[in-house]
């Protein structure tokens, strides 16, 4: 953790592929964090919402990555990184109830297709960049001010 | 009403969390699927989900929900009570199924948000 005179932070988080165990855990440092800093409840649960189901992507359907969370006094940001498999048609991937998840995920009560579209909703900014065969990352900006 | 008073009326079990039942209970969410758990329930809710696995604790940690009730008496993973008794997240259960469970608990008053 970093700590400067602007309250600037920056986290980071490695994320891996499958581990159902232990994901959530990212979220909820994240959340932790943005708690001891007396940030306001419903943003709090807006940036919780949205970096578990970043967390939880990357999780599902990448090959492992990081979710990095960085604070300064005027902005919160999320990103997502991974290391592929890259998604092919973003359009259908935003769509509510649209879902590649493999079944040994849908049983556990994941796949309902709502990942990307919860993460839009709860953030000021969204932001997908994803090339087929390298990877993925998304962005997310919840301003503070 | 507080958690408390619904393992009375209910006859549930308590399965993780004794020492945190006097929390207020502000609505009931009814759900398996977890990312519409997130985006629809809300703090201070009870969760009624036939999950058991451990990501059930870190979806009401993130929400700070008053407790998860578990139906028709389902099994919850080892993992799962582990980690909700470390997280003080409460874990019901009952014989009963979700649907007459949310009967019950909208008879006592509590409404969905």
């Amino acid at each position: 953790m970093e700590t400067t005179d602007n309250v600037t932070m920056c986290q980071y988080y490695s994320i891996e592929a499958g581990n159902f165990t232990l994901a959530g855990e990212a979220a909820g440092q994240i959340k932790n964090n943005l708690k001891q800093l007396g940030i306001d409840a419903a943003l709090v649960k807006k940036v919780a919402i949205a970096s578990y189901e970043a967390e939880m992507n990357l999780v599902i359907h990448s090959n492992g990555g990081r979710l990095i969370f960085k604070i300064n006094p005027k902005v919160i940001t999320i990103i997502a990184q991974d290391d592929g498999p890259g998604i092919k048609d973003i359009e259908l991937a935003m769509k509510e109830g649209y879902s590649t998840a493999p079944d040994t995920a849908r049983e556990l009560g994941f796949g309902a297709g709502m990942g990307l579209p919860n993460m839009k909703r709860c953030a000021d900014r969204f932001v997908i960049r994803s090339e087929e065969g390298k990877g993925t990352e998304v962005e997310l900006s919840f301003n503070l001010s | 009403m507080i958690v408390e008073q619904i393992v009375k009326e209910l006859s549930l079990k308590v399965l993780t969390g004794r020492d945190h039942l006097k929390r207020e209970i502000s609505s009931v969410y009814c759900g398996d699927l977890l990312s519409r758990v997130m985006a629809k329930s809300s703090k201070s809710s009870l969760w009624i989900t036939i999950q058991t696995h451990v990501n059930i604790v870190a979806v009401a940690t993130l929400l700070e929900m008053a407790c998860i009730m578990i139906p028709e008496d389902i099994a919850v993973d080892e993992k799962t009570l582990a980690k909700a008794e470390e997280e003080h997240v409460v874990i019901l259960s009952s014989p009963l199924s979700a649907y007459t469970l949310s009967g019950r608990l909208y008879s006592f008053g509590i409404f969905s948000e």
